[in-house]
């Protein structure tokens, strides 16, 4: 298998890519007398929430798939690649269903076109939107194929086969290599979905099975090209002094001084955002040199004065309290059922707590940048995003021109984990292009990186249970309040609104339940992190059960498993969309296997915990999938915390790589240790206070789990989500195992508090 | 001006004496293997070798490099295919891949000076080297595969 460089953004790139030439768009691509497929893409549309696909029945015409002359066979990758394999998985489908001999697939990455359908890699959805549809263009260029042999030979296509990049017809021995076929198979008609036939499961070769990662070598070799390598002729760098408090305008500076440092060139202001904040630009004043250090250099020496903004007075410490206040008042309601006050009033037993979780950033290793270049009238980009189509609507808006006229070109993403789905940096870098007349490289420092993230919501949760003589829950009331993501669009906006991430659909049975959400107002930009409302909700919601069992003297795995109660599917669709079949019920009797499993895998029957020795457990679902992890944590005299050992089990549905899925929640289990342990971005003076990664704490390696064992099911229920679901689990099995091994129960992240 | 070898190929710098080496090697000559992810010497993407010992790019200034040597990844083995190398893929410790240049290139040191490097070995000289991804276990397991252990 070959892959290109995920953009053309060496040396020798040009900046003439243009999106419609003589050949179309595919023109970019294939070369001539490359035989193109044109599938049917049928395009999922989500709830709010997040987590119903809806069957829209949409169908957009696209390309995914084509043959070369020589018959190596392209494959489009069409979601981003930052980390989860995508750029690999995805193609093994269609390669699997057309039986290509996986070393002559050449897999390309996709500019940004709606033509694909969702380039929104975000939310764990890539698989479960686009499986069927790659399944479905690998399958009708292998049924073109055989008909385009069949009609050569003279013999019913029934009686062809391909098999392993060529036909075969069994009855006369005859075989042709694809190459053999490219032309004839090109002028078969596209066959209907209906007429494809879809390879057993017993004949598969790549689908859960291994297959080296793309672009493996190019990165362990520094060849791999990420978004800060991207680089074109005459480019010039930026790097931007935006405004340090949100909201706030350039009123006047003084750039004397910056243009003094050798290798600057000039400075630009871009212009102030309008409300609401959307995915533009912030606004402020860039320097510009013939190198990064430069523009660094004359940055500093920038003289910039703000006109005061309306979010001046943000501050952490008074923000919680608000929070808290507000979670201890009825919300707006999400979920309700039975009556939860009554049973409150007559409830011989309550429990109540308290949970809160602070702002987060990001940060990928990879700081935001995008090499953007305008000329007449249009403009191309380079950039490490993870919705590139959102790029060619924000560049477009920004720029005052056709989305048409805006290319984009997805490199690598060092990371993503959410930030790169909000294209800010690559408005400045086309705005900066327009205005100077050259390519420009937009250079995020990881100060900048920090400071003008869209942070993950800091959240307030409060909890309340009624429970019976034997400490089982007959009441549940769940209150949140965090500032909205809606922020985004909506400068009104005053409700968190992701109940449906961890909070309103708790899998327990209990017979009085109500979930609720408080208002909360932005005053930062906020945007969804890596699991989203899941990651405060399941600290809340996992650290409050074990609350619960601790009283009830019970063991953990054993309480839970009561509380799921039978076997059941718990709808939780909005009221309109019941009326279709629901491919992802929210399954009890999932939700305990894998509870069972993961209790089974690390041995829990036989763990004691104590003396700074401790194991704890969450179940979890979310995007779809189903995960149980068990932590077990070393906590020393000095109250130094270690944690040798995570287990994870996994319900993904219908997995395709189970090598990058494993990865996955490996590193969701470290991502889940830095949010639980250190990280936390808090602002004082509408400032953010954390600059760089001695401020802004990640697990390093002797502080991640040293261990993590992770056991994927095989199951054929649809496919759901990798990315994300391993992250939710980790911060409340890790706070419940260190209660187990001291006593100690943490109500509020990270546990280190600077 | 300043004359040192990247990569064992003679250079000549005549620009800021003060620019960090970072800046030159991936703007200046456009050896982009090494990554920017801090500008401060806090996460180690920049890791590269100058004189063979492990040192990060973003804090080496151009004043200081007067006869040395510096290898980047890119200069690891020719055919990039140095036993770390070979235990990444092998063991697939990439996700994203950003970090990881400057992750092989602090493990290289560490075996240079430790072939068969302990658990608090390697613990300790890869404590500076930040993957947001959290592929902390495979690299453990890659360098311990490097070193000839079974990993």
């Amino acid at each position: 298998m070959k892959s290109t460089k995920s953009a053309a953004t060496k040396a020798t790139a040009t900046n003439s890519v243009s999106l419609v030439n003589r050949r179309g768009f595919l023109g970019t691509m294939f070369s001539a007398g490359a035989f193109v497929l044109a599938a049917r893409v049928p395009v999922f549309a989500q709830s709010a929430a997040g987590d119903y696909p809806v069957d829209q029945a949409a169908w957009h015409p696209s390309v995914y798939l084509g043959l070369e002359p020589d018959g190596t066979v392209l494959i489009v990758a069409h979601r981003s690649e930052m980390g989860t394999g995508i750029k690999t998985s995805l193609p093994a489908v269609a390669a699997e269903e057309l039986d290509a001999d996986w070393k002559r697939v050449k897999i390309v990455q996709a500019v940004g076109n709606e033509k694909y359908g969702s380039q929104d890699t975000d939310g764990s959805k890539s698989i479960r939107e686009f499986y069927q549809p790659l399944r479905e263009a690998g399958a009708a260029a292998r049924l073109m194929l055989e008909r385009a042999a069949a009609a050569n030979w003279n013999v019913p296509a029934s009686e062809c086969r391909v098999k392993n990049h060529a036909v075969a017809h069994e009855k006369s021995g005859r075989t042709a290599d694809f190459r053999e076929l490219v032309a004839l198979a090109a002028k078969q008609p596209v066959p209907n979905a209906d007429e494809l036939k879809f390879k057993p499961e017993s004949e598969y070769r790549y689908v859960g099975k291994p297959v080296q990662t793309a672009d493996l070598k190019d990165i362990v070799t520094g060849h791999g090209s990420f978004g800060q390598d991207a680089r074109v002729p005459g480019m010039v760098y930026a790097s931007i002094e935006r405004a340090p408090v949100f909201g706030s305008t350039v009123k006047s500076f003084d750039d004397s001084q910056a243009k003094k440092v050798p290798g600057v060139s000039q400075t630009a202001t871009i212009p102030a955002y309008a409300p609401p904040y959307g995915f533009q630009a912030l606004g402020g004043v860039a320097v510009i040199a013939d190198n990064t250090w430069a523009a660094l250099r004359g940055r500093g020496k920038l003289s910039v004065e703000w006109n005061q903004s309306e979010h001046a007075a943000h501050d952490s410490v008074a923000y919680r309290k608000l929070l808290e206040e507000t979670v201890l008042k009825p919300g707006r309601v999400e979920r309700n059922e039975g009556d939860v006050d009554k049973a409150f009033a007559s409830a011989a037993k309550t429990h109540e707590a308290a949970y809160y979780v602070p702002q987060l950033a990001h940060a990928p290793m990879e700081p935001p940048a995008a090499v953007a270049s305008f000329e007449n009238g249009k403009v191309t980009l380079w950039a490490p995003t993870q919705n590139p189509q959102a790029v060619q609507d924000t560049v477009a808006k920004a720029l005052g021109i056709k989305k048409e006229d805006v290319v984009c070109h997805v490199t690598l993403l060092g990371g993503g984990f959410g930030r790169k789905s909000k294209p800010d940096y690559c408005a400045e870098a086309a705005i900066l292009s327009k205005q100077i007349g050259k390519p420009v490289k937009v250079v995020w420092s990881r100060e900048d990186d920090l400071h003008f993230d869209y942070f993950h919501s800091v959240a307030a949760m409060y909890l309340k249970a009624a429970v019976d003589e034997k400490g089982r829950p007959t009441a549940w009331l769940g209150r949140s309040a965090y500032p909205p993501i809606g922020s985004q669009n909506d400068v009104k906006a005053r409700y968190g609104g992701l109940g449906m991430m961890g909070w309103a659909d708790v899998p327990w049975e209990i017979p009085n339940l109500r979930t609720e959400n408080g208002e909360a107002e932005a005053h930062t930009r906020i945007g969804w992190l890596r699991s989203v409302g899941n990651v405060f909700h399941a600290f809340g919601v996992h650290s409050f059960v074990d609350e619960l069992a601790a009283q009830a003297g019970r063991d953990r795995v054993e309480y839970l498993l009561e509380l799921i109660g039978s076997p059941r599917e718990i709808e939780l669709r909005p009221q309109e969309t019941r009326n279709r079949p629901n491919p992802y019920p929210l399954d009890t009797a999932r939700v305990k296997r894998v509870l069972e499993m993961v209790a089974d895998k690390s041995g829990w029957a036989k763990k004691k915990s104590g003396n700074g020795h401790g194991f704890g457990v969450a179940v979890h679902r979310s995007f779809l999938t189903y995960v149980a992890s068990v932590v077990e944590v070393e906590v020393d005299a000095k109250g130094n915390i270690r944690i040798p050992r995570v287990d994870t089990v996994v319900d993904a549905g219908k997995v395709v790589n189970f090598e990058r899925a494993t990865a996955q929640f490996e590193g969701a289990a470290v991502f889940g240790t830095s949010l639980t342990m250190m990280s936390q971005i808090t602002s004082a003076n509408g400032m953010i206070q954390q600059g760089n990664f001695h401020q802004y704490r990640v697990a390093r390696m002797s502080e991640a789990p040293l261990q993590t064992n992770i056991t994927i099911l095989k199951n054929d229920a649809p496919p759901a989500g990798i990315g994300e679901p391993g992250v939710p689990p980790i911060a409340p099995a890790i706070c419940n195992a260190i209660f187990a091994a001291t006593g100690k129960r943490i109500r509020e992240l990270p546990i280190q508090k600077s | 001006m300043i004359r040192l070898t990247v990569n064992s190929g003679a250079k000549v710098f005549d620009g800021d004496p003060e620019m960090p080496l970072l800046w030159y090697l991936r703007d200046v000559i456009g050896t982009d293997g090494t990554k920017f992810g801090c500008g401060a010497g806090l996460c180690g993407a920049c890791t590269v070798h100058v004189n063979g010992r492990a040192a990060r790019a973003c804090q080496t200034r151009m004043q200081t490099l007067e006869g040395k040597s510096v290898t980047t990844i890119e200069g690891l083995s020719p055919q990039g295919n140095h036993p770390l190398q070979a235990a990444w893929i092998e063991l697939e410790v990439p996700q994203c891949g950003y970090c990881q240049s400057g992750q092989i290139m602090q493990a290289a040191a560490l075996l240079k000076d430790k072939p068969r490097p302990t658990d608090r070995d390697i613990e300790q000289a890869m404590q500076g080297n930040i993957c947001r991804c959290g592929t902390y276990q495979r690299i453990r397991a890659a360098i311990k595969r490097a070193a000839g252990g079974k990993a």
